[in-house]
């Protein structure tokens, strides 16, 4: 195995006394596809959200591509390039065209010309199939289309690591699978993908590995096949029960 | 089972011809359906008439059936000379015009004021088209190249030095103030319990001045030998523009990233250079008119428009202040927009005018004029601060969450995501607060400044147009004069409005 793009060593987060995070180790290798799930607020948003420093952390350490990042955050904006997010609530920018909002990161943080910025935009609003709404406004368009170009924005910053915190979760059932396709021709093409995620059958058909969380910690870590058919511990047995009918 | 749900079905009886109902469209119809068509609407209606009868017919008679259009003094607009009851007397503004628009202004410079508005029309008027091209060119001549243009033009005088002569006044004046400020520490020491303490501190302060003034001392050199060479701005100007122009090219990229910041310096300093020359600023520029002389129209658009300018920027760093994680300056933003908010606008005048100067050193003078402008721009500022905060909190904390992990830095997520999204929330809210900021311009005339309003309080003490409805007439021409404005900023505004939420148009 090599070196692991993303590693994380001895994590933990506290909300004022509430302990969030507790002692996460996970490592990351470049091209695996990590889904992570648990129950809600067992913190699987909280550890992805650390990954780019939207959230603070006390103790430990993360390290993305050879960039550390510790609990004084002091490399935050080096991190940030190097890992693209997408939201569940898409976040597209409101007062900004598909276009602007696909160009207004490599503008201002790669300073690269407007027409080149435009040209790649356009490459990967093609690639997520929504090039002939370039122009219209995020608010003009269905909840899984704005998803879509959410991950083309993200894209357009050549992103080593992908982070999805449940990207779907805000979608009609009819617009969770144009998504899901995108993410899956993404892990096709080798990106390297953390995904907070309730859809098993996402993670069944792109997963390296499952992480299942309860409580701020990783509980139980596996292969899909091994991590659907075999849970060993209790509380994931529990959870698998609960969402798969 | 019933008939209609039948399958089949045939008419048993004809049906018989009716008159047609009661009619709903024209004149007729809507006099019928939106104006009476129930007990309160009727009650309405005839309150609305009411008004009209009252209001609009008397005012109408007023201002143009009964006013009387021509005259040369007070004779015209009396009722025993015109055979009828007076309205309007519009020989009056006529007669006073010049001293609505320029105050005490002296006649023969009126031009420079003419020439000013001109000039400022000729530069917003574009600026508030979207169609029209080159807007930053615009609104750096708007914003930046105007005021100055119209301070030589409106108030005078020219200038001896440039950039490096400004630098090292400014620098000169903090370093004498420190120095001063340590003085009096240890001049306090003599009397004070903690004497030698505050003589140690006293000393510090001190020292550090003196250091201050060796650190400056080459700047302040280079000064004073081109005040001696007496060649005027000219050398001082070409050394400003060398150094800001190196400055900007190195800021930029150096020559990796082309000459384009070089050419813009370079040129804007060349515009610069074009207007001293034109204006004979180099050798002591127009005559110089005291702002004590300004008046109506002039102080009136003066004030407004500096305050609508200045007020917007300031209200934009309180509001990020505010809510700033750093205490010092969450603190300062929130004392001052308490501050400003909980004193009126006719206090702050009073204090600026009548108690500032009992607080400055006495060889410190501020004009009368220009602390009018900083009473109005900080109080001003504060309000649109509390506005803006309102259009901070409705923006969604994802909006910079998400430019955050697109890797955009605080200064370009506020300036580029947050700032514009919470400026189009809140525009009628700051313009509710410029069009108010523009008629409390008319509280300036409480504190010796003769605005507008107070051109033509002044003017009703001339004893030629003393008539019954020469106060009436006055107060109405100003009043639409006011409207027009008002009106016009108000309907921009809904424009500027409609434009920007594009959108949230589906």
């Amino acid at each position: 195995m090599s070196d692991p793009i993303v590693k994380i060593s001895g994590l933990n987060k506290w909300y004022g006394e509430f302990h969030v995070l507790r002692d996460i180790d996970l490592d990351v290798t470049k091209g695996e596809r990590i889904v992570i799930c648990g129950p809600s607020g067992s913190g699987k948003s909280t550890l992805i959200r650390c990954i780019n420093a939207l959230e603070e952390f006390q103790e430990g350490e993360i390290v993305v591509d050879g960039i550390e990042l510790g609990p004084n955050l002091k490399h935050v904006d080096a991190v940030r390039r190097e890992v693209g997010m997408v939201f569940q609530s898409f976040n597209l920018f409101p007062h900004l065209t598909v276009l602007d909002n696909c160009t207004l990161a490599p503008i201002w943080v790669r300073n690269i010309p407007k027409k080149d910025a435009e040209a790649t935009a356009m490459k990967f609003l093609e690639r997520v199939k929504i090039p002939h709404q370039a122009n219209k406004f995020p608010g003009q368009m269905s909840g899984g289309q704005q998803q879509r170009v959410a991950i083309a924005r993200a894209l357009t910053m050549n992103p080593k690591v992908m982070l999805f915190d449940e990207p779907t979760s805000a979608l009609d059932p009819e617009m969770v699978k144009e998504v899901l396709d995108t993410m899956v021709d993404l892990a096709e093409e080798g990106m390297t993908m953390l995904v907070v995620t309730h859809e098993m059958g996402f993670a069944k058909e792109v997963a390296n590995r499952v992480v299942f969380m309860d409580a701020g910690q990783i509980i139980e870590a596996n292969t899909p096949n091994e991590f659907f058919a075999a849970p060993q511990h209790a509380r994931t047995k529990l959870f698998l029960s609960q969402i798969l009918r | 089972m019933t008939d209609i749900m039948a399958s089949s079905y045939v008419r048993q009886d004809l049906v018989a011809e009716r008159p047609a109902p009661v009619k709903t469209t024209g004149f007729v119809g809507f006099v019928r359906t939106r104006l009476l068509n129930s007990p309160t609407n009727i009650l309405l209606t005839i309150l609305g008439l009411l008004l009209i009868w009252y209001i609009v017919v008397p005012s109408f008679k007023f201002l143009l059936v009964d006013a009387v259009w021509s005259g040369k003094d007070r004779t015209a607009c009396l009722a025993e000379n015109v055979g009828h009851p007076v309205g309007a007397c519009w020989p009056f503004i006529q007669a006073k015009s010049t001293q609505l628009i320029y105050g005490f202004y002296p006649e023969a410079e009126r031009w420079r004021v003419t020439l000013t508005f001109a000039l400022g029309a000729v530069l917003l008027l574009p600026l508030l088209i979207p169609r029209l091209p080159a807007k930053s060119v615009n609104a750096g001549l708007f914003f930046f190249a105007f005021p100055a243009v119209a301070f030589f033009l409106l108030h005078g005088g020219g200038i001896t030095g440039f950039g490096v002569s400004w630098v090292a006044g400014l620098l000169q004046l903090f370093a004498d103030s420190i120095s001063g400020a340590g003085a009096v520490v240890v001049g306090l020491s003599k009397t004070s319990a903690a004497g030698p303490l505050l003589w140690a501190i006293g000393s510090v302060i001190a020292l550090i001045g003196t250091l201050l003034h060796w650190v400056i001392f080459p700047l302040t050199w280079l000064r004073d030998q081109m005040q001696a060479a007496g060649q005027g701005p000219w050398l001082d100007f070409l050394i400003t523009a060398v150094v800001v122009s190196v400055i900007l090219f190195v800021l930029g990229g150096g020559a990796r990233a082309g000459l384009r910041p070089l050419i813009t310096s370079l040129a804007t300093f060349a515009g610069i250079a074009a207007v001293i020359k034109l204006m004979g600023l180099d050798h002591g520029g127009l005559p110089i008119v005291d702002t004590r002389l300004w008046g109506g129209l002039l102080v009136t658009l003066v004030i407004a428009i500096t305050g609508i300018v200045a007020s917007l920027p300031i209200g934009v760093a309180l509001a990020l202040g505010r809510r700033s994680t750093i205490p010092l300056i969450r603190i300062f933003s929130i004392t001052y927009i308490e501050f400003w908010r909980g004193v009126p606008l006719i206090t702050v005048l009073f204090f600026a005018t009548y108690m500032l100067p009992l607080f400055l050193p006495g060889n410190f003078t501020v004009d009368g004029l220009v602390r009018a402008l900083i009473g109005v721009s900080l109080f001003t500022g504060a309000y649109q601060a509390e506005n803006l905060r309102g259009g901070l909190a409705a923006v969604p904390r994802g909006q910079g969450e998400a430019a955050s992990a697109l890797g955009l830095s605080w200064w370009k997520t506020t300036s580029l995501i947050v700032l514009p999204q919470a400026l189009r929330h809140v525009i009628p809210a700051i313009v509710n607060s410029f069009i108010s900021l523009f008629k409390d311009t008319s509280l300036v005339s409480i504190v010796a400044l003769f605005d507008l309003l107070g051109s033509l309080r002044a003017s009703f003490a001339d004893p030629v147009w003393t008539t019954p409805s020469t106060a009436f007439t006055g107060f109405a021409f100003v009043g639409i004069i006011y409207f027009i404005f008002c009106f016009g900023i108000s309907r921009y505004s809904l424009f500027v409005e409609h434009r920007l939420n594009a959108h949230r148009r589906n």
